[in-house]
Parts: structure tokens; sequence; C-alpha cells
């Protein structure tokens, strides 16, 4: 009875508090300028299906991705085993649907036990290739920390599940096999890992221990599923949620299709326009001008340059593909990613704690993310291609050279000269227009 | 063939309606292929085709003008915006219906950031309207003369590729070469930046340990081609470089596909 409720208990506060985490980030979110991605539903569900539940991205390098692989379909699968862990512990009952579900149930936990020893090899590998293997998008700059840290927490809490599931499923089968379980009867259960097991490594402990290491493994469980969702939002780990929503909103245009601004377009026309009155009050409903052109800090990106931020499990391919971190250049796609997440970590505790209209003297631009590092970008599109989870570090990057450009006209001087150029005679280099068609005849 | 035959048929719009026609389609040349002495080879080159295919197209001439590509890839969306709006201005007074570009560049502005700002014309680089020239039979190789059973690998500009997911247009050209297609160990999606775009054409790269152009041309020689192919002049330049800095001049020739193919059907 007393544990029933302490499992209760444990319920409500281990989802109330991940609610309360999802509020907030969801409010952070939300701090982001509009961006319409309500169209095409069918296209973007078929995106979300291949790319975050078909994982088909993560293919593009097959080893890593096997093994990501064993670890999700393990998580998927453990994650129905909870729906029993769930009525288990609220009715006090013990293997609620054995009996319900018959050969579907071994056949199912024999499925779970399977994956998770494909999941614990890959896990240990994952472990060795962060920590031992020279991985080179393991080891740079942005790497070390809390990031270094967050990665290794997920691997550790990952085999602190696997084996409560082990010990748990192996206790149990032995405590069966002495007619000794809490399940009605004696013999085998049948699951394919721990009926392998209960002779060898659970046989040598009398009942009381095994009664015991059992609810240490049922316990250690659900402690550690709770936990793990509950560290998720402070985590890199978040993606395994934020994927799927990353996916369904991301660009569905031409990856070289850059938004045009509204707001540009509306100024231009105007100069254009022989009968604009510019001393003349705005129209009702009419857009005014932007506090801002470009992106200076977090809030003046788009929600899904947001939600990119959150999504984002610093995997480190997009890096690992970016020409300019390739020749030793500063810029790390992954890093303008990270940044954009900490900073709005930052402005989102901030205006918790001291209203919503509370600034501080910092901003993403300038305290996080360098000049030199936007203007390495060649825009090659490589990294927004990479990311397996919908990324596009590209849009933030060109959101940043614009408030540079336009607002605070900081720009690379060979730059700024070709700028004058493309105004003065419509080309980037100093030649007249009048000479555009000389080339026919030379 | 006498120099009259020779001579380039190359109308403006403006001439062309001046005599009561109308091009079908627009050839954009683009900054390069106007003023780049390497890019006008390859403007020349396009021409040959278009003239020998006996297209009707016309170029804008003096009243051609930047995208605003570089602009807006630099930040400044006032100066694409200024550029954009008077060029679209310019074609649909024109009613121009279609357009082929030399440069992948002006080839992703005009037909994805236009259309939004109220263009509505269809937009090809001119190695997709090659490989259609060739489907239809209007331009027929003889083998692939010079190029033939040589090795030619094919540099995947990223604004061909990776921004609007044209891989096989080239591709399919270059086959008609009869010659040994190959691929280098960075292709199609996984293509490596020549490290032009996003204006880097026109400033020094920033602090670091190698020039991306010389990264890139590591991987063209490293499979052994005698030939670079390429769709975009500022490839072009930047692939030309990295062969000169390896002193790669008398085994690597950089060529625009375009050359490559009006070189092979002797035009």
């Amino acid at each position: 009875m007393i544990s029933q409720l302490l499992f209760i208990v444990l319920l409500v506060v281990g989802f109330g508090f991940f609610s309360f985490n999802i509020s907030k980030i969801r409010k952070n979110i939300s701090l982001g300028k509009p961006l319409d991605r309500s169209d095409n539903k069918a296209q973007r569900i078929k995106t979300t299906l291949l790319v975050a539940l078909g994982q088909k991205k993560m293919f593009q390098r097959i080893v890593p991705a096997l093994l990501h692989l064993f670890i999700y379909v393990a998580f998927l699968f453990t994650s129905t085993e909870l729906i029993e862990i769930i009525a288990d512990g609220i009715s006090g009952s013990h293997r609620f649907f054995l009996n319900k579900l018959g050969w579907i149930y071994v056949l199912l936990i024999s499925t779970i036990e399977v994956l998770s020893v494909l999941a614990f090899i890959s896990t240990l590998y994952f472990l060795a290739r962060r920590n031992l293997l020279q991985v080179p998008r393991f080891k740079m700059s942005e790497m070390t920390g809390w990031p270094k840290l967050d990665g290794n927490i997920i691997l550790y809490l990952e085999i602190v599940l696997l084996v409560c599931v082990f010990t748990m499923n192996g206790a149990d089968e032995a405590l069966f096999l002495q007619g000794k379980s809490h399940v009605a009867g004696s013999g085998s259960f049948g699951f394919l890992i721990s009926s392998f097991t209960a002779p060898y490594f659970f046989n040598y402990f009398d009942v009381e221990t095994l009664m015991i290491l059992e609810r240490v493994g049922w316990w250690g469980h659900i402690l550690v599923v709770f936990g793990f969702l509950n560290y998720l939002p402070y985590s890199k780990h978040f993606h395994i949620i934020m994927a799927f929503p990353n996916t369904y909103f991301s660009n569905l245009n031409n990856k070289g299709a850059f938004n045009n601004l509204s707001s540009v377009k509306e100024e231009v026309l105007k100069m254009f326009d022989p009968n604009f009155d510019p001393y003349a009050t705005p129209k009702e409903g009419e857009a005014s001008v932007p506090d801002r052109f470009g992106a200076k800090d977090v809030q003046d990106l788009t929600w899904k340059s947001l939600m990119d931020a959150y999504t984002c499990t610093e995997c480190g391919r997009c890096t690992s593909a970016c020409p300019a971190s390739q020749t030793g250049k500063l810029l790390s796609p992954r890093k303008i990613i990270m940044d954009t997440r900490d900073r709005l970590e930052e402005v989102g505790a901030n205006k918790r704690k001291n209203g919503p209209d509370f600034k501080d003297k910092k901003s993403l631009l300038g305290d996080y993310i360098t000049e030199e590092e936007i203007w390495a970008c060649t825009s090659c599109n490589a990294c927004v291609q990479e990311c397996p989870v919908s990324i596009d570090p590209l849009s933030i990057i060109i959101d940043l050279r614009r408030y540079l450009v336009m607002e605070e006209s900081k720009v690379p001087s060979e730059l700024a000269g070709m700028l004058t150029n493309i105004e003065n005679n419509g080309a980037p280099w100093q030649f007249a227009q009048a000479d555009r068609n000389n080339w026919v005849d030379e | 063939m006498s120099n009259e035959m020779n001579k380039l048929r190359v109308p403006t719009v403006a001439e062309m309606i001046a005599n009561n026609e109308r091009p079908d389609i627009l050839f954009w040349v683009g900054c390069s292929g106007s003023f780049d002495d390497r890019a006008k080879k390859i403007s020349k080159a396009i021409v040959k085709i278009l003239n020998y295919c006996n297209i009707k197209f016309a170029i804008l001439g003096a009243e051609e003008s930047c995208t605003g590509d570089p602009a807006k890839r630099a930040g400044n969306e006032f100066a694409f915006m200024m550029q954009a709006i008077q060029n679209i201005e310019l074609l649909k007074g024109y009613e121009i219906q279609k357009i082929v570009t030399g440069c992948p560049h002006c080839f992703n502005t005009l037909k994805n950031e236009y259309p939004e700002l109220g263009a509505d014309f269809e937009v090809v680089h001119h190695t997709q309207l090659i490989n259609q020239l060739i489907r239809e039979g209007r331009l027929l190789l003889k083998g692939g003369g010079k190029f033939n059973g040589k090795k030619i690998t094919f540099h995947d500009p990223c604004y061909l590729g990776r921004a609007n997911d044209v891989y096989e247009a080239p591709r399919e050209v270059l086959e008609k070469l009869d010659a040994e297609l190959v691929e280098m160990k960075r292709s199609k999606s996984k293509g490596l930046c020549c490290g032009a775009g996003g204006a880097q054409m026109f400033k020094d790269a920033e602090k670091g340990n190698k020039e991306i152009n010389i990264e890139r041309t590591e991987d063209a020689i490293e499979v052994n081609a005698d030939y670079i192919a390429t769709g975009c002049p500022f490839c072009n330049t930047m692939m030309t470089d990295g062969i000169k800095h390896f002193e790669k001049e008398d085994k690597v020739k950089v060529l625009d596909i375009a050359e490559l193919i009006s070189n092979a059907a002797e035009l």
C-alpha cells in the first residue's frame, strides 16, 4: 500500500515537473518572430515519418546509424513496458499483462530484452567513441565542459536503466523457477534473455535477496525513467522529443531560397513609388517598420530557429561537413545552434525572474557568436543537408549578418566595396553597366 | 568556316522587339559571364550552343543588372531588394517567360527568391537546357571529340546541387562525351563547396589553416581527373586557382560543361 502511494506521488511529481519545464520551453520558443509553416500538411507528415521516425538522414553514416537505431528502437519498445510498470505501480499487481496477453507478452518482453542487449552494446561503444576514440567532432572546443558531461550522463543513465531491466527480469525469472515469484505457479517465463541469464547469474542468491533484487530493478527502472524524462529539458538529449515537431515544421522549399524580408520590400517599393508621401501618417493596419532588421539577439530570430536550438543533440555532423570548419576557420554550425539555445535559456530565465520587459546588456551576437564566425560561412548548405533532425543553422547566420550589415553597417571592407558596386553599377565589380554586352564582340 | 559564320548571334531583347520579334528564352548572362575574362568564354560557349540549335534567344545587354544574390548573402537585403524589384519590373515589361542562366547563383535567386516578389517565369540552369537539347536530338554529339576516353570529374556547385537538388542534368550531359566520368570522394549532396559562395567570392577568407578551394582541388587531384567540369563561374575561378596552386595546369584543365560540349561538338 505504501509503495503504491509512493509510486503515485512519483508519477504525479515526475510528469508534473516535466510539464512545468515543457511549458517554460514553449514560452521561450514563442519569443521568436512569426513564420508560417502551416502549409503542406501531407508533405510535412511524410517528412516527419521519414526523417524523424524513420531516421532517414542518420543512415548517411552507417555504423553510428545502426548503433543509434538499436538504442532508439529499444527505447520505443521499453516505453511500452512502462505501461505495465505504471499499471503494476498503481494497482499493486505483478506483471499486469502476463496472463492477459499470453504468448504476445512473452514475445514483447523477449523483444525488449534482445533490443536491450543491443542497446547495451551500443551504449558502451558510444561511451568509448565519446571518451576514448578520437572522433574529431567530439573533440572541438564547444564540446568541453557541460556538453561533454551531458553526453556522458545520458549514456550512464542508459547503462543504469538497462542493468535495472536485466536485474528485474533475471531475478523474477529465478524466483519463478522456484515458484516464489509474485506470479502464481512456477516454471520459466520464457523470456529470451532472462531465461538464459537467470540460471547463470541469479541462482546463487537466496529467495529474499532475489526479492530485493527484483524490487531494486523495478524501482530503479521507473526511477531512471522519470529521472531521464525530467533531465531531458536540461539536456541535448531533448532531441528525442523535439526531432518530431522540428522535422514537421522544417523548410520544404529549395534550400537555396532565402526568405525575403517583407519589411524591406515595403520600404523599397515606397522608394520607387512617385506618389508616396513620406510624411503621411501610416494607414490603419499598415505594417510598420520592425524594431530591427535581421537578428542581434534570440528574440529577433524566427520561432523555428529557436525550436532548432532545442532540437540539437550536438552530434556535430553539420560542423564536420562545414567547409569553413574543415579548413580551420572559427565557424562551427553546431556552436551557432548551441549558443542560440544557451542565450535563449538565459533570456527566458531573465524574463521569468524580472518580468517580460527585462533586458540585460548581453546579446547573441557579440556575447555568444562573434562576427568572425558568421563571416566565414559560404552559405553552401552542407550543415542543413547533414542535420538528421532538420536544423537550419544557415538561416541564423544570415539573420545575424543582416543585423550587422543593415543596422550597424559593419561589413568586411571588401564586401562594402562589392555592395557599393551593386548599388552604383549593378555588378559586384566596378564595371559600367553600359559595357555589359562588350563580351559579345571581344 | 568563314569568319562571318563564326560570328556569334547575340541579339538583345530590345533589338528583337524593335524587329517585332520576341525571344523564346532569355539568356541571363550574369556579372561574371559579362565581365570576368574567364567566364566570358563560358558565355560564348553557351551562345554557340544556342546558335547551333537555332534557339530564338536574346540577352538584356546593358539592361541586365546583378540579381542581388551576393548582396542578399552578405546580409544587405536592401541592396538585394532594389535589384530584384527593378529586374522583375524589366522582365515583366518584356514579358519574359523563360530564362536560362550561366550561373547557379543567378539561377537560384531568379528561380527561388523572385517569384514571391512578383516574378512569373521559368528558370533553368544552362546544364539543364543543354541536357534537354541533347535529349531532344537538337544538339548532336558525334562522340566526345578530344575528351574521348579522358577522365572527367564534375564539381557540384552548391547553388545548383544542395540548394536546388540538380545533380543529374550535368552528369547526363557529361556522359555524352564518351569520357570516363569519375566522382570525387565528396560529390552530389555531399559535395564540398569551392569556397566562393555566400559572397566569399568578393572577400578574403577568415583566418584558418587552409583555403577551401585547396581542400576541394585536392579531392579532384585525388581521382586523377584530366578535366574538372564545372557549372558555375565562381567554382571555375576557385578550382582554376586551386590547380595553379598545385602547379598542375598542364595536367588538369578546368572547363565549364558548356565549353566541354561546344568543344566536343566542334561549334
